[in-house]
This record gives C-alpha cells, sequence and structure tokens, in this order.
C-alpha cells in the first residue's frame, strides 16, 4: 500500500467507520466509502448503496486498491433474515466483489461475541469463530461473515479479521447511549455487584487498530485479532465512569444475575411479537455480557499488528465528559 | 491353611494362549508389544506378552542399560505406558512384562506362587538375553517379583526402583483391612475371580479419578472370568503368616534387600501416601532396609501413583544423578548432597557439650515459670539438668531406641522438653519436632510422612496419636495412670526411662557411642505457611553450626540470661549454654503472650536477650501498660530483643522496642531451612523511605547476610520464573538463594523437592563456585541493593506476570498500606500468567458494620476515591480495588496474607462469580 491508493470502508457512516475514514484520511490514502447514507466525512467519495445489492456493491469496490468491512446489522434483537442478508450474504458479496475487482488488502471488522458461548472469558486470546454456539443472531451471524471472511484470504488479496471489543466514545449510539438513557430513566440495574472485569475500547483506538491492520496485512494475514485497550474494568466501575461523564446518576440499584437472565430470555419472547418496538430493556445475552467477565490477552494483537492503544480508558473518560459539556 | 489354588473358582484354572493387547489403548504404541517364550519355574515353555522400547532407541548411542519394570496385581504393563519413550531417548531400553496368567500373557491355569513368579521373570530375562546393567521397577506385588529378581542378579543389577510395595508384613501389625476383606473365605473367589470386584476397587484408587478410557484399557485384559484367574491367585499368595507357602521366599527378599542396601545399591522408592493398602509403615520399613535410597513421598498421590503423578521424570532424573551415562560430565553424586564442611572438624562443639563441661555447676541452666511450688518458676541447675538428660538417654536407650531411630517430641517447651530432646540427640536418635500450629491434618500429615519409631508426648499429643493412628511406640512424659496408659497404649513414662536409665548407669553402664558430625540430628516441620509442611532434616554438624552461628552473631554464650519465646530458640539455649526462660504462655496460642509475662521471665534469669515470635508480638507491646515499676526494670536490662519468623512490621519493632528501650532491635531473616540468614535493626529500617533508590521494587529491608552466609540472586525471566544464573548482581529481582555451613541437610522423603531445593549445589551449577558449597533456594524474591543488603519482595508462587512483565506484591502492598483508611493490602493477579491483570484488595483500618445484609455486606468493590488512591499508590495498572472485611490470614502466622487463596477468590468473584467472603 501507498498513500494516495483508494481504500473502500464499508459502513462509514458508523460511530467507528467514521473515525476508520479519518484515520485513513490522517495518513494519506484516499477513501471511499459505500453506506446507504451519506458519511459525512469531509473529503471521502460517498457511494451510497447496501451491501444486500450485489450490484451496488461491485460499484463500489470496482478500483479500490483495499477494503475495510465495517457495515453490519448491530443490534440485540431483529429478524433473523435480516442479520443474514446483511452479515452474511453481504459480506460473501463484497468479498467476491473484493477479489474480482482486485482489491489487494481486505480488514474485515467482527466481533468478540462470534467466539463467546456466554460463559466467561478470563485473558483468552481470539478464539475460533463459533456459529453454533454464539449469542443470539448478532453474533451468530457475525461468526458465520468471519469464516467466509478468512476463507477468503489469499496471498492476493492478504486478509486480516479485527474483532474490537465494546467500542465507545463521544458520539456513540450503541453502549454510551444506551447506557445515558436507561440510566436518566432509572432502568440501569447493575447485575450482582457488577464485579465482573470487562474490557473494552475507546473509539480512536479500535480504529487505528484497523488501519495497523490494514498496513500489516501482508505479515500477518489469515489471522484474527481481538482488541481492545487492555485495561479491563468491573462493570459497576465502567458504567459509573460513562454516567459521570454523561453527568447522570450511575446505577445505585442491583439485580441477581440469574434473575436478570431469566427476566433477559422473557423480554426477549415478547420483543419478538412486537415489531418496530424500541430496544428491549434487557436480552439474555445483555445479561451474560453485564454479568460474567470477558476480557482479553492482548499480546499478540500488540505484537503482531505493532500497534497499542494511544488513548486510556481515564483519557476516554475525560473526552467523553467533554463531549456532554 | 489351604493351598491357594483350591479356594479358587474352576474358572481360574482355564488356560488360553498369550495374545497382543487390541489396537487404539490410549498411550499405547504398539510398535513396543512382544511375544516372548521361556520356560517357567516348572519346566513348561510359556509365552509373554512384554512392552520393549528397544525398536525407538537410536543405533548409534550405547544403550545405558535396562529398565526391568513389573506390574502388580491387577494391572498389566500397561501401567508403565508413559515410561518407555522418554526412557528410550534418554538412552534406557525398557522391559515391561505382563506377568503369567496376567495382561496379555499366556493363562497358565496354575495360581502361581511368590517362588514361582520370581523363577518365571529370571527364565524370561535369560531367554531375552538381558545383557548390561539392569534397574529395576516394581509396583504392589510386582515391586517383590522384581525385588526378588534383583536378590537373585546382583551382577546384573545396577539400581532399585520402587513404587508403592511391601516385602514385610511385621507380625504384630494389622492386616489392611482391604485385604483382610479380599482374603476372606469365600470372598477370594468372588470377589478377584467370578466378578471383577478387586479390579474394579484398584481401578477406582486414582487421584484424581482414572479416565474412562484409561481405566477400559486397564479392563481390557480380564473382561470375563476365565481372564481373571491371576488376579485371583496374586491375592491368595499374599503370605500373612509363617505357615503361607510364600512365607518364607518373602523372608528370602527381604533380607537379601537388606543386603543390597548394606552393599549400597542406589535405590529411588516413589510413594503414593493415600494408599488404603500399602501405608506408609512399608515405606519405612523398605527406607530402613536401604538406608542409601532416594525417597520421595508424592502428596496427594495413592496407590496408583504412576496413574497420579508424573513418576517418569524423577525416574530418569535419579538414573541420570546416580546412574550417569559414561560420557556425561561431572562426578556422580553418591549422596543426596554433598557432604557438609564445618569450618573445621576439630572445632566441633557438639550440642550436649556445656551439659557434659557444666554437669557439676550449681547454677541454674533453665527455670520454669510455673513448675515450682504454687505454681511458681522452678529453676533447674547445669548439675540437674545433665544428669537428667544421660538418665533419660540411658533409658532411651535401654528402651530399645538406636542411633538413627525417629523420635517425634510433642511436647510443650519445658524442662522436660529440653532434657528429652538433649537425650536423643546424644544417643543418636533423630528428634522429630512438628509445630502444634500446623493444625490437628498438618501434624497428621507430618507425623506420618516422618515415620516416628518412637513418640514421646503429653496428654494432648499422646491422645491424637492413638485417636489418629499416628505410628510409633509411646512414652508419656508424665505417669500416668495403669488405665489410662493402657488406652493410649503408653509403654512408658519419662520418669520410668530416667529411673531404668538411672540404674543402668548405676550399674556402670556406658551411654551408646556420640552420634558423628554427619549424623541426622533432627527433623523440623517448617511452617506450612509456604505450601504443605515439609520435614527439614539437620545433621548434627549443621545444628552445630546453627548454635555457632547464634551464638556469635548475638553474643550469646555461658552466662546470657534468655527469654525464649520461640521454640528453636528455647531449645538451643543449652546447647549455647545461655541461661534460658519460656515465658509463661500457651504456646498454641502465643498471641496471648503478655508484657507483664514477659518481664517477669526476664527477671527470673536476669535477661539481657528476648526473643518473641511475631505473633506474640502485637499482644506484648499492647499490654505493656500493665507493666510495674519492677518490670520495667527487668526489661530496661535486655540490651538485645529478636523477632524473626514472618516480616515484622516497622511499628510493631518500635513498639517492642518502647518496652526494652535500652535493647537493640533486631529482626532476622531466615526459614526453617536455614534459621539465621541475614540481618537488620529498626534503626536500618527506618532511615530507609519505602521509596528510595535501594528499595527499588519495592520490598522489605531484611538486611546484609551474617558472617558464613552468602546470598545470591537468580533474576526471574519473562514468565516470571527464576531461571537466571544465581549471581551476586545489585538492583535485580530474583529467587534469593543462599548458602551456609548452617544449611539443612535436605529434605525427609521429598528428594525432588529437595533437588529442586539445591539444584544450584550441583558440582556443574553455575552458583557453585566455591568447592562443596550448599545452596538452597527460598522461594522467596527480592533483590541486593547497592550496599548488599537483601530485600524480601514476596513469595516467587506470588510472582504475577501482567503483559508488561514481572510484578512482585510486596512493594505495591507496602505503598497501598500506607494510604488514610488502610490496616492492610493484598496485591494478587488473575487471569492467565503472561496476561494477568493486577488486582489490589485491601483490608480497611475501621470496619465498621454495614446496616445491608447479605454478600455485598462481606466484599465490595472500592468506592472511586479508595480505587483511585490505590491506584495511584501501586503506580500500575490495576483492573480492580476490592475491599474485604477481613483478608485472608496465613494458619500459622498471624501476619501473613495468604496471596494463593486471596488470588483464587479474586480470580472468581472477577469473571463474575458470588462475592462472599475470601
Amino acid at each position: 500500500m501507498s498513500a494516495r491508493d483508494t481504500v473502500l470502508v464499508t459502513g462509514a457512516s458508523g460511530f467507528l467507520g467514521r473515525a476508520v475514514v479519518r484515520d485513513l484520511q490522517d495518513a494519506g490514502y484516499a477513501v471511499r466509502t459505500f453506506q446507504r447514507r451519506p458519511s459525512g466525512v469531509a473529503g471521502a467519495e460517498d457511494v451510497l448503496g447496501s451491501v444486500t445489492d450485489a450490484g451496488a456493491v461491485r460499484g463500489a469496490v470496482d478500483g479500490a486498491d483495499a477494503v475495510v468491512h465495517l457495515a453490519a446489522k448491530v443490534s440485540l434483537t431483529g429478524d433473523p433474515a435480516d442479520f443474514e442478508r446483511i452479515n452474511v450474504a453481504g459480506t460473501a458479496d463484497l468479498l467476491d466483489a473484493a477479489r474480482a475487482a482486485g482489491a489487494s488488502r481486505f480488514v474485515h471488522v467482527s466481533s468478540p461475541s462470534v467466539a463467546h458461548a456466554g460463559t466467561s472469558i478470563v485473558g483468552d486470546d481470539a478464539e475460533p469463530a463459533d456459529p453454533a454456539h454464539a449469542r443470539g443472531e448478532y453474533a451468530r451471524t457475525k461468526a458465520l461473515g468471519e469464516r467466509l471472511a478468512l476463507a477468503a484470504d489469499s496471498g492476493a488479496m492478504p486478509l486480516v479479521v479485527v474483532r474490537p471489543h465494546l467500542v465507545w466514545g463521544p458520539g456513540d449510539t450503541q453502549l454510551v447511549e444506551r447506557v445515558v438513557e436507561r440510566a436518566r430513566a432509572g432502568r440501569l440495574p447493575l447485575l450482582g455487584a457488577g464485579q465482573a472485569l470487562i474490557d473494552t475500547t475507546y473509539v480512536d483506538n479500535a480504529a487505528s487498530a484497523i488501519v495497523a491492520a490494514l498496513e500489516r496485512a501482508p505479515e500477518v494475514h489469515g489471522n484474527a485479532y481481538v482488541v481492545t485497550n487492555g485495561e479491563p474494568r468491573a462493570v459497576a466501575e465502567l458504567l459509573t465512569g460513562i454516567c459521570e461523564a454523561a453527568g447522570v446518576r450511575p446505577p445505585a440499584w442491583s439485580v441477581p444475575p440469574a434473575v436478570a437472565r431469566a427476566a433477559g430470555g422473557l423480554v426477549e419472547r415478547v420483543w419478538a411479537v412486537r415489531p418496530g418496538a424500541d430496544e428491549p430493556p434487557m436480552t439474555r445475552f445483555l445479561a451474560e455480557q453485564l454479568s460474567t467477565a470477558h476480557w482479553f490477552d492482548q499480546r499478540r494483537t500488540r505484537a503482531d499488528l505493532r500497534w497499542t492503544p494511544s488513548v486510556t480508558l481515564d483519557e476516554g473518560f475525560a473526552r467523553l465528559a467533554a463531549s456532554y459539556r | 491353611m489351604t493351598a491357594p489354588a483350591r479356594r479358587l473358582p474352576p474358572a481360574a484354572a482355564t488356560t488360553a494362549p498369550a495374545t497382543l493387547p487390541p489396537a487404539g489403548l490410549p498411550g499405547l504404541d504398539p510398535a513396543w508389544s512382544r511375544l516372548v517364550t521361556a520356560e517357567d519355574s516348572g519346566g513348561v515353555t510359556r509365552t509373554w506378552h512384554l512392552l520393549d522400547n528397544a525398536p525407538a532407541l537410536d543405533d548409534g548411542a550405547p544403550v545405558r542399560g535396562t529398565i526391568l519394570a513389573v506390574h502388580g496385581n491387577p494391572t498389566w504393563s500397561y501401567l508403565w505406558r508413559r515410561l518407555l519413550g522418554p526412557a528410550a531417548d534418554a538412552g534406557w531400553r525398557v522391559v515391561a512384562v505382563d506377568q503369567l496368567d496376567m495382561g496379555w500373557s499366556e493363562r497358565t491355569g496354575v495360581a502361581r506362587t511368590l517362588p514361582q513368579r520370581v523363577r518365571d521373570l529370571g527364565n524370561l530375562t535369560d531367554a531375552l538375553g538381558l545383557d548390561g546393567p539392569v534397574v529395576t521397577l516394581g509396583h504392589d506385588w510386582g515391586g517383590v517379583v522384581s525385588l526378588g529378581w534383583a536378590v537373585d542378579h546382583p551382577d546384573q543389577l545396577a539400581g532399585v526402583t520402587l513404587l508403592n510395595t511391601a516385602i514385610h508384613q511385621p507380625d504384630d501389625a494389622a492386616v489392611p483391612a482391604p485385604l483382610r476383606l479380599a482374603l476372606a473365605s469365600g470372598v477370594l473367589g468372588r470377589g478377584t475371580v467370578t466378578t471383577p470386584a478387586f479390579l474394579e476397587t484398584t481401578l477406582a484408587l486414582g487421584h484424581p479419578a482414572l479416565g474412562r478410557d484409561v481405566k477400559d484399557a486397564y479392563r481390557a485384559p480380564y473382561r470375563t472370568a476365565d481372564r481373571r484367574g491371576g488376579i485371583g491367585a496374586f491375592v491368595a499368595d499374599i503370605p500373612l503368616g509363617p505357615t503361607h507357602p510364600s512365607h518364607a521366599e518373602l523372608e528370602r527378599i527381604a533380607d537379601g534387600v537388606s543386603a543390597l542396601g548394606a552393599a549400597g545399591v542406589p535405590a529411588l522408592l516413589q510413594w503414593g501416601p493415600r494408599d488404603p493398602v500399602f501405608r506408609d509403615r512399608y515405606l519405612h520399613d523398605l527406607a530402613h532396609r536401604l538406608p542409601g535410597a532416594q525417597v520421595h513421598r508424592h502428596e496427594g498421590a495413592g496407590h496408583l501413583v504412576a496413574e497420579d503423578v508424573d513418576v517418569v521424570s524423577p525416574l530418569l532424573g535419579w538414573l541420570d544423578a546416580f546412574l550417569p551415562a559414561p560420557d556425561a560430565a561431572g562426578p556422580s553424586p553418591t549422596s543426596g548432597s554433598p557432604s557438609n564442611q564445618p569450618a573445621d572438624s576439630s572445632e566441633r562443639s557438639p550440642l550436649w557439650a556445656q551439659l557434659q563441661e557444666r554437669r557439676d555447676d550449681g547454677s541454674v541452666a533453665l527455670v520454669e515459670m510455673t513448675a515450682g511450688a504454687g505454681g511458681g518458676p522452678r529453676a533447674v541447675s547445669w548439675r540437674l539438668l545433665s544428669r537428667r538428660v544421660e538418665e533419660i538417654a540411658a533409658g532411651l536407650s535401654r528402651f530399645g531406641v538406636q542411633a538413627g531411630d525417629r523420635v517425634s517430641l510433642l511436647v510443650p517447651p519445658s524442662a522436660d522438653l529440653t532434657a528429652v530432646l538433649y537425650a536423643c540427640v546424644r544417643i543418636g536418635a533423630v528428634v522429630v519436632v512438628a509445630d502444634a500450629g500446623l493444625g490437628v491434618g498438618g501434624m497428621t500429615r507430618a507425623v506420618r510422612g516422618a515415620q516416628a519409631d518412637v513418640v514421646v508426648g503429653a496428654l494432648p499429643g499422646l491422645a491424637a496419636a492413638r485417636v489418629l493412628g499416628w505410628p510409633g511406640r509411646r512414652v508419656s512424659v508424665t505417669d500416668l495412670a495403669p488405665a489410662s496408659a493402657q488406652a493410649l497404649k503408653v509403654e512408658a513414662s519419662l520418669a520410668d526411662l530416667a529411673e531404668d536409665g538411672r540404674s543402668v548407669l548405676a550399674g556402670g553402664g556406658a551411654l551408646p557411642p556420640e552420634p558423628r558430625p554427619d549424623a541426622e540430628a533432627a527433623v523440623l516441620f517448617t511452617s506450612g505457611s509456604t505450601g504443605p509442611a515439609k520435614g527439614v532434616v539437620y545433621t548434627h554438624a549443621q545444628l552445630e553450626a546453627v548454635v555457632r552461628t547464634l551464638g556469635e552473631r548475638y553474643d550469646v554464650g555461658p552466662g546470657t540470661g534468655l527469654v525464649a519465646g520461640f521454640a528453636p530458640f528455647a531449645l538451643l539455649g543449652p546447647a549455647l549454654g545461655a541461661r534460658s526462660v519460656t515465658p509463661d504462655m500457651d504456646v498454641s496460642a502465643p498471641r496471648t503472650l503478655t508484657a507483664r509475662a514477659v518481664a517477669a521471665a526476664a527477671a527470673e534469669v536476669d535477661a539481657t536477650v528476648v526473643f518473641l515470635s511475631p505473633a506474640a508480638l502485637a499482644n506484648v507491646v499492647a499490654t505493656q501498660g500493665q507493666l510495674t515499676s519492677d518490670d520495667r526494670e527487668a526489661l530496661d536490662r535486655v540490651r538485645l530483643f529478636l523477632s524473626a519468623g514472618a516480616p515484622v512490621a516497622p511499628a510493631l519493632l518500635a513498639g517492642a522496642q518502647r518496652l526494652m528501650p535500652h535493647a537493640s532491635a533486631h529482626t532476622p531473616y531466615g526459614m526453617t531451612e536455614g534459621l539465621l540468614m541475614t540481618d537488620v535493626t529498626l534503626e536500618q529500617i527506618e532511615a530507609e523511605a519505602p521509596d528510595s533508590p535501594a528499595a527499588g521494587p519495592g520490598g522489605v529491608l531484611v538486611g546484609e547476610p551474617v558472617a558464613s552466609v552468602t546470598v545470591r540472586i537468580s533474576p526471574l525471566d519473562d514468565d516470571g520464573a527464576a531461571t537466571g544464573e544465581p549471581a551476586d548482581v545489585r538492583g535485580v529481582t530474583g529467587e534469593v538463594v543462599v548458602s551456609a555451613p548452617h544449611l539443612k541437610d535436605h529434605y525427609d522423603r521429598l528428594w525432588l523437592t529437595d533437588r529442586a531445593a539445591v539444584r544450584d549445589t550441583a558440582a556443574d551449577a553455575p552458583a557453585a563456585r566455591g568447592a562443596d558449597e550448599r545452596w538452597h533456594r527460598t522461594g522467596d524474591v527480592g533483590h541486593l541493593d547497592h550496599d548488599d543488603r537483601l530485600w524480601v519482595e514476596g513469595r516467587l508462587s506470588h510472582v504475577i506476570v501482567t503483559g508488561d512483565g514481572v510484578v512482585t506484591p510486596v512493594g505495591p502492598e507496602q505503598r497501598v498500606d500506607a494510604l488514610d483508611g488502610v490496616r492492610r493490602s493484598g496485591v494478587v493477579g488473575v487471569g492467565p500468567r503472561g496476561t494477568q491483570q493486577l488486582v489490589a484488595v485491601v483490608e480497611p483500618e475501621e470496619h465498621r458494620p454495614r446496616v445491608r445484609r447479605g454478600p455485598l455486606a462481606r466484599a465490595r468493590l472500592a468506592d472511586a476515591d479508595l480505587a483511585s488512591r490505590v491506584r495511584a499508590a501501586v503506580g500500575l495498572p490495576v483492573a480492580a480495588v476490592l475491599v474485604v472485611p477481613t483478608l485472608p490470614t496465613d494458619i500459622r502466622h498471624n501476619s501473613k496474607v495468604d496471596r494463593a487463596a486471596l488470588a483464587a477468590w479474586a480470580e472468581q468473584v472477577l469473571a463474575g462469580g458470588r462475592l462472599g467472603a475470601p
């Protein structure tokens, strides 16, 4: 790769996608984006379309030297067919198109949940994606997509999978906004004492890791890497940090994890027959996520990608607080 | 007794040819299996199945010898599957037989007896044409057969190695219950042949349980009753009385083994103590017969020790050490460690020298604070003590105690304990001292493991010995009523022994010769604060060196008044020539010692030296308000104050210093394996700020090595292992490695542990630059500062390895302890080694009762303020700060945080488990 090469970024209008585009531009690449809405990033060439439209995908990839694939259906519930079309079929079409267009590198952005069977993760490295045991449609379809991506790795198109874990930061509509809104509404309980250790990723770190993966692809292709800040914290401490940065009251009430899991299961079934409703307050998946540890061994990631996070957790909270002022 | 065969069912008489084992048994390479024919003891040609790694041996390299492995009942050569590959790599051929009627060997239909089996095996090795040195290896009754072969082939025999087995059943000892059951008439045939009960019972003895596939492999040759005749014949062949046909052969082998032992044949005994049949007393018997044997008891392992733990690496390591390849560099050690070298043997001053020298001295040797009239103090003169020691020594000899016998002392500190201890060492008996602080479980493991021949105890100790089935003949310290004595199986009292001894001496009898300096003198059991209790063996020369070192360092000798509130020093008082006293205290609860009791003891011997255990110190300091002016006067005369055994907080040492204003306060560093290694004063500690450059990564300053001690550091590698060459390096963190004449000799029956601890002693080890220097790995980590003073940073096993590097716990803990509101703390790692996260667990200064109940009332995450202060103090990334009402504390030392327990607790809590108390 050299500066002025063109990198196609799918899902660039998302929270992490915008950060990746900015980093790529800062590194001197020309960036083309592909998603349904304008990316809103100055200087990027926007191609509008959906990854479920194979023709549009081919058009977007044409002429790109490299691809960073972020587009995905991310939510806790929803129609399984939608997850399949976007996260599996969409990925397959994009991989085919990139190979046909002669792209020389591919970074597939995945999620640690593809290898998470609901038990604690305590200092594990990236285990193989396991659709059979992944929890929920998102994780299952992302696992299938990741397998397709790794199968498409080749000398001609070296491919790297990056799995950022719980990306957050100013402007984050997933984790931060949900936590803050629920806390504001008094709907955010701690599960147990909130003492399970969880590793998260400040958005700038996730973006710089993705760019590092793109640059290191020829040397480390065919591998999957979990990316985090490498600073696990108790759930309660993280939620408190986010709430305090946003100026809302941190959670003060607690639900036993087993109760939350059972309630989550019930809520999921209710929400399943309420199409079009808002996000459910609790799902089984979320209950597991918030009551079991998941933090990772970052040694291989850092050594292979020659990357270290540049924004610490504390600095991240400070920037988040600044964004709310 | 009826001939054994007649007691077996008809199925036992079934014959069948030998076969090869089926393919696919886990861990078994089909290439090892062979069928070999040889005449049996009756001249009939039989076919054996055996495992032979000869094909795997490198053609180019010379074969060092053959390991002849013999399984027991009801296993087969599958037992040795893990040996064949590694042995071949090490240049050793392994021939592991299936005994006739066992495994896949021929079913002969004959109920074979021990003499037959021994000859069968000899005929087989003849047929195999085994030449070159042979090392036998046996387990269970295969151990007896293998020893029979060893006794019959002295020219070929290079060494004997054994797992749980027995060659002698004392006539008066009870047959283990499981065997009694199996041998009961009517049960034998059904239990062993008709049903697989005996087989299944044995396979259930794994610790941990055997895997299903491994059990199936053991079952494979014994699927039907007509395959199990050999199992029944083996059980029927157990010779329980002199009338049994195999009894004479067993006696012959037992005597032959003793002869091998006397001839110095190398031997290795590996033992699983959790064996319901082959109990420790059989190990004791074997160790007596093979006095040069290396012994390792694998704590936690049982009868199937070869399945429970790795017995192969120790065996191959032992072969390298004792039967090295001809071209291997370095001399071959003939014993466990190089001989100890006292500075000059002519300087030797035996432990009883002062007692002997002052046998007519009427001055005070020791004082018992509550033994006198009306519960007051009683002074014992040198003359009286000396005479008492000689009488008990003579009495013990008459009782049958010989040099090398072990005498377990379950006696609280007292004149009686002192007298019996010096009597034992004088006649060469080895004293076994286990601290009551080990708890009943630890004491039982210790006393069983040490296999005392005699137990001398006060009532509680004797009762425990009786109830818990501790081994050894029993002697009571006090005279017991005949009924009690009988109930406790006590054969004599100390007074009886003294009286016997008095008459022996009056009749012109002499004490036995004095033990040699390199003879074993004592087995001390360590606190267990740093792992399971280990027996530490000292020779006479080494104990004499301890006495010399203490005496010289602290100028304690004849004329010194010594308050010894710490067991080892109380016992060494007479050897030092000091006038000693133990303050009135409950030894099992040192925390109850008061300042007044210390002062009263000091006044009694006009003490200038006071030694107290760290556990006792807090209450002594706390109760100083009760001191009278007389008490204070007595303490004013003290010039030296010592406290050791665990780290002593400077504040506590300073408190003691105020109690004894004219004393210099010292806190020496050492361990049961080396009682005095370095020394530091309160002044020196106070002169060092925690953030001084000398502190480096932190730690407790324990001072400079005392004379004759050398301290080196074995640097830690990136994985936190002490793999670095021990060196005289400053500012580098590593395992503390020490050398001194007063180090222990070895660990008792823990050959592997010992090898690991002394691995720097080997002639070619880098640390051993001086000839004959003995080194000990302390298991502590620390560093030397620029004045060559040692700082201890924690235990090697508590080192945390994060993604950013190695962290030792003591430095961070000290910085957290210094925070407002923190009483003490523990810093541990969670997660896999190499990517561990630091966790700080804090015990707050004041434990305010909380209104909320449930788990949250017991342990919780620290609030934001405390968490940020702790993180700043630690100065390294800390994943979580937890608060608990009480940190788990080591059982013995009231001050050491049990980091292993704390880490296990933090691991499960932070994985999302219950937040209960640690």
